[in-house]
């Protein structure tokens, strides 16, 4: 069966030049399909986390170029680019970067009211679902300060999936987290995955973690050195 | 209610921080309450200054002036130098020529509230020995009235007894008390030209100069007239009122093209007053901006912390889906909101120290302290504010928009 390619990169290539001029990502390219839970895996400073901010086009500064479902984004605006965001990437981060002064329910709300594509009470069902699904209902109205850390990182994945983004990309999304806590953040993003087809991406050096995924691309100073299995 | 995400987060950010909001508010507050207040000041105490300016002087006075005497010309000596002659005062008479016709003329013009023939007399008031030199103006008291207020001066007799009584004279209280005499009395004037009469003094007046009170006297035209010798139809001035006293420079040119005479107004003759209000209004307005100013630096400062401290807030949302301009309307709404209440409360709060010094009696004829709440003062205090707000909320606002999520994130 044809797989739909969800994400690809052509020959992506990045510089730092501070504080001298280094090659931090050369010659990438790869393609993410869609269901895939896909890691991205290699030594520390071997660019991962620099390609993981390029697909999520947060970075604009590199050469090659990058699409995200068939279409081209490399070369579009800021205000644009945070559009695209908005609707077809959700992110996790190690550290939970929830807003602290709204309640977890808000948090979530929080992206689809910007995408306004639904009335307030359609979305605030919608963060219940996705929390019911996360377990977290009970958690709904507290302020996001107040949780734990693995209820905080649940917290965020709810957030990633409110806008129903084809990919959902996470920056060492268990880094900070116990082994209980990872097995459920892990079990989330199976079903996140192969239950809900949205894609994940996500970099980390758990090799526990990225040898239970679909595929794992390894990095080794800048190249990709491993496509995984396919 | 339907809010917007962005006016959502502006304000759970206010309301999560209460009292750094308020204390910025606070000092926008007390910015705009003293820019009111200071400005009500100055505008209460020019108001007043121009109004004792205008109790003795009109917008614009029309009249006659000395005309120096000219080298006759094509005349010059046999060498072929030019003949030198003493310039001298050449005219004859300050009479300005058929005034009926020139009062009608003026009043007809677009803007002109009132206008008077005046008719000025050089004299001496004498009562037995005493001999007080003076200047008597011939008026329509009524007319005089209408523009200078006289009525209000009056201290004793009544200023319509003029129009009666055809030798009445309304003396200063100066004069009165040098003269030994009281209402009712009579005493002699002597003219300039030598006409003396017999007056009787029907009212005194009494006003917050001390020298007009110990020279001037009104008395009816025809009165002043035959004092100068002088027809019916002499008349040496017109005073003239115009509807807005800061337009009056600008019917200079048109009266002066109407009469054919010299026309002068009220600001070139009351140079030192208009320089004195012009003073007060740049140094109140000096330190009432710095204030608005101090306030503005408060709310940027605050914003500027919260900034700084929200910048990993900033990036997610950056992250999420918030463009640049998200963010700049969600920082810029905290400080309009911030701005609105501080106007909202300075607006109320500069009702305390005006109406505070509208009770302070000053005394004389000034009264009770010449402020009052302006509510033009009050709008434009609260528009100053909210742009001065906005500039303090937009600076800190441009940074947060330029917060690159990458940088936060690779921490």
């Amino acid at each position: 069966m044809e797989r739909e390619i969800v994400l690809n990169t052509s020959k992506i290539g990045k510089f730092f030049y501070d504080p001298i001029e280094f090659k931090a990502l050369d010659d990438i390219s790869f393609e993410a399909y869609k269901g895939e839970f896909l890691t991205l895996i290699g030594k520390s400073g071997s660019g991962k986390s620099t390609l993981l901010y390029i697909l999520s086009t947060m970075d604009t500064e590199y050469e090659g170029e990058l699409f995200i479902d068939g279409k081209k984004i490399t070369g579009q605006k800021q205000d644009n680019l945070a559009k695209i965001r908005n609707e077809n990437i959700g992110f996790v981060f190690q550290f939970h970067y929830l807003l602290p002064e709204f309640s977890c329910l808000k948090n979530i709300m929080i992206p689809a009211l910007k995408l306004g594509k639904f009335s307030r009470e359609e979305i605030e069902e919608q963060a219940y679902s996705r929390l019911k699904m996360l377990d977290m209902t009970d958690q709904a109205l507290k302020p996001a300060s107040k949780l734990s850390g693995g209820q905080q990182q649940r917290i965020a994945i709810a957030r990633a999936l409110i806008n129903n983004p084809k990919i959902i990309m996470c920056d060492e999304p268990t880094g900070n987290l116990d082994t209980k806590n990872t097995q459920i953040v892990f079990d989330i993003f199976q079903q996140i995955a192969h239950e809900l087809g949205q894609t994940i991406i996500a970099v980390t050096h758990d090799t526990d973690f990225a040898k239970a995924s679909d595929r794992t691309i390894e990095l080794a100073d800048g190249k990709i050195i491993s496509h995984g299995k396919k | 209610m339907k809010l917007s995400v962005n006016t959502e987060i502006g304000l759970t950010h206010l309301l999560s921080r209460k009292r750094q909001t308020l204390v910025a508010s606070l000092g926008v507050t007390i910015g705009i309450a003293m820019y009111i207040f200071m400005n009500s000041l100055t505008l209460g105490v020019n108001r007043y200054s121009d109004n004792a300016i205008f109790k003795n002087a009109p917008h614009l006075r029309v009249y006659k002036e000395d005309e120096m005497s000219k080298p006759i010309p094509g005349v010059s000596s046999s060498s072929g130098l030019p003949v030198i002659v003493n310039p001298k005062i050449s005219n004859t008479s300050l009479n300005l020529v058929n005034p009926q016709k020139l009062l009608k003329d003026i009043q007809s013009q677009k803007g002109v509230t009132a206008a008077a023939a005046y008719v000025t007399a050089n004299l001496f008031y004498t009562n037995g020995k005493s001999q007080v030199n003076g200047v008597a103006s011939g008026v329509n008291i009524l007319e005089a009235n209408a523009m200078f207020n006289i009525e209000s001066t009056m201290i004793d007799g009544d200023l319509r007894s003029l129009v009666n009584t055809p030798n009445g004279i309304l003396l200063g209280v100066g004069i009165v008390n040098k003269l030994n005499i009281k209402l009712n009395d009579n005493i002699n004037v002597i003219s300039s030209v030598g006409v003396v009469k017999l007056m009787k003094v029907v009212g005194i007046f009494k006003t917050s100069f001390a020298i007009t009170d110990k020279t001037k006297s009104y008395v009816s035209l025809a009165t002043a007239q035959q004092l100068l010798g002088q027809g019916p139809n002499f008349v040496t001035d017109i005073y003239v009122n115009v509807a807005t006293p800061a337009l009056a420079p600008s019917y200079v040119p048109l009266l002066q093209n109407l009469t054919g005479y010299n026309v002068e107004d009220w600001m070139v003759a009351n140079e030192t007053a208009v320089a004195g209000s012009k003073i007060r209004g740049i140094m109140l307005g000096g330190i009432s901006w710095a204030i608005l100013l101090v306030a503005a630096f408060g709310i940027y400062n605050i914003l500027n912390m919260t900034i700084t401290q929200k910048l990993n807030d900033i990036a997610i949302l950056k992250a999420t889906g918030f463009s640049g301009k998200d963010v700049i309307r969600i920082f810029v709404l905290e400080a309009l909101i911030m701005g609105f209440l501080g106007t909202c409360f300075g607006v109320i709060l500069s009702l305390v120290p005006t109406t505070a010094l509208a009770h302070v009696y000053i005394g004389a004829d000034i009264g009770y302290f010449p402020i009052r709440f302006e509510p033009s003062i009050a709008l434009k205090g609260a528009i100053i504010g909210m742009i001065v707000t906005f500039c303090a909320g937009y600076i800190p606002a441009r940074r947060a928009a330029k917060v690159d999520p990458l940088a936060i994130f690779r921490r």
